[in-house]
């Protein structure tokens, strides 16, 4: 195993893994806290017309599905507080005009199938150079921005009202934080694939929130959660040569099981009234 | 000195009358109780304060400036309603609640980690909670949890406290020992305090001065003339003729 990261893709595989797990950990926390945990899945589609774009063009895909991605989520934020929808409704409209505007260009362009399938399912151990500094540096853009505002966002997630009250723009902080979705979720296609990538938003962060008593300790161990998938998971794509989306995901998955026993094991529920 | 002042102030929401031609200063020193039956709009009156909801007419001041303008948010604290109703499964601790009325705080000079945490434990040490920071907040009685948020709302060192139906679902001894929290902020430390509540019980034993809400503003003095006042005797005696105007 020591020797098999003496090879440059495995390094770049894992760097950048390491890096986007740990900022969709984080961002996790937040989102489902706000109950927009669905939030994920929809940029995926949305950021999955913007592959389909780059392809039809030419240009390279994971910049397409920036663009388009945060363009979906800003069009999000924007429906969303206009047009007085209730709950996920502005998420379900903009998703699937995602994926029909992908299915769309792949139909027109027949000669991209097989690039496209490695974003649906993701492969990180392709993952180019280019794409790989890309990622660490949006990546790690997404971590300080989440750093700067912490406070803030912690604030406006639990108590909006309060927030607001006190001065705190929540509305730009909506936007900060759909943004940084919608890039994280972008670099996230190829850890996981379009299709699984919204799995690392929530099943690290819905593990750590079982355990947790303080919002630090709920990030924290989110992760925690995070960084044992993805490196368990590329370990686990290696030795038994099987995909390193499927793998991360299971993972977390266990995690989350583990530490769902575990607060139920130590009787983990809230008492109420007084 | 005046705090907070509206001048003609109505609000509607969605065309239907709230607020109409609502004149109103708040005091250094006052601990107000803004009074009346449910639908009054006691509740707007205070976003308007706030900036939280924009007038349809009149003119609002706080601290001098109007909301749009006003950016020294430190100076007012604010515990809103149903403040108490949060997610049980939030998992925040009592002093991760406190702190985070200093994220605003920070935009104007970043105190330290270390002074921040002081702050933290001075407010909850002022409201009696101190044993209890590590505490999950979703733990917490509902009348800690109160607690709590008034300590957050004093973490700022706020000159002014907004606190809108503090008590509701918290047992009597539990509202006793917090209204008697309330006259010593109020009494020791000099803190002006504005009471929303429908409750005019609280206001004979506690408040100085009395705004009574129906609409228009009824009645605004002191606690003494209130009790002498119509709007009191329609409050007590005929409760049915305030909360006929509730829409």
């Amino acid at each position: 195993m020591h020797a098999l990261f003496a090879y440059g893709f495995l390094q770049r595989a894992f760097l950048a893994g390491i890096l986007i797990a740990v900022a969709c950990a984080v961002l996790g926390v937040f989102l489902i806290l706000r109950k927009d945990a669905m939030i994920g899945h929809g940029l995926s589609h949305i950021a999955f017309a913007g592959v389909a774009l780059g392809l039809f063009l030419n240009v390279l895909p994971l910049a397409a599905a920036l663009v388009v991605a945060v363009a979906g989520s800003l069009a999000i934020v924007h429906v969303k507080g206009r047009a007085g929808l209730h709950g996920d409704t502005a998420i379900g409209v903009f998703s699937s005009l995602g994926l029909a505007v992908g299915i769309l260009l792949a139909s027109l362009a027949r000669s991209f199938n097989v690039e496209l399938m490695s974003y649906l399912f993701g492969d990180i151990l392709a993952i180019e150079p280019l794409e790989v500094w890309l990622s660490v540096g949006l990546a790690a853009a997404v971590l300080i921005a989440v750093r700067l505002n912490y406070d803030k966002l912690l604030f406006m997630t639990f108590d909006r009202e309060s927030a607001r009250a006190s001065g705190i723009k929540v509305g730009r902080l909506d936007t900060l934080l759909m943004v940084l979705t919608a890039v994280t979720i972008v670099l996230g296609m190829k850890v996981a694939g379009i299709l699984l990538v919204a799995a690392l938003i929530v099943i690290p962060a819905a593990a750590g929130l079982q355990v947790a008593t303080s919002f630090h300790g709920a990030v924290g161990a989110a992760v925690v959660v995070a960084l044992f998938s993805v490196a368990g998971g590329l370990a686990l794509a290696l030795l038994l040569n099987v995909p390193a989306s499927a793998a991360i995901v299971i993972l977390s998955f266990v995690a989350f099981v583990v530490l769902f026993a575990l607060k139920k094991g130590r009787g983990g529920t809230p008492p109420s009234g007084d | 000195m005046i705090l907070a002042a509206l001048r003609h102030v109505s609000f509607a929401y969605d065309g239907d009358p709230v607020l109409l031609d609502v004149d109103l200063a708040i005091e250094s020193g006052d601990f107000l109780a803004i009074i009346g039956p449910n639908g009054s709009g006691k509740t707007t009156l205070v976003k308007i304060i706030l900036g939280l909801l924009r007038p349809s007419s009149g003119e609002v001041e706080i601290f001098g400036r109007p909301p749009s303008a006003f950016t020294d948010w430190d100076k007012i604290g604010y515990v809103p309603q149903k403040a108490t109703h949060i997610d049980a499964f939030f998992p925040a601790s009592v002093e991760e609640v406190v702190g985070m009325a200093l994220a605003s705080a920070r935009r104007k000079g970043r105190p330290s980690t270390r002074e921040a945490r002081q702050r933290v434990r001075r407010a909850l040490e002022a409201v009696g909670m101190a044993e209890f920071a590590r505490t999950s907040i979703g733990r917490l009685s509902g009348g800690q949890q109160q607690r709590a948020f008034i300590a957050r709302s004093l973490v700022t060192a706020p000159q002014v406290l907004f606190l809108d139906e503090p008590t509701t679902g918290v047992d009597a001894d539990t509202q006793a020992a917090f209204y008697d929290m309330l006259d010593r902020l109020n009494k020791r430390e000099g803190l002006t305090i504005v009471l929303v509540t429908h409750d005019v019980g609280i206001v004979n034993k506690h408040v100085n001065r009395v705004a009574c809400l129906n609409q228009r503003l009824v009645y605004h003095g002191d606690h003494a003339g209130f009790c002498r006042s119509e709007a009191f005797r329609e409050m007590i005696g005929h409760g049915d003729h305030l909360i006929s105007h509730q829409h």
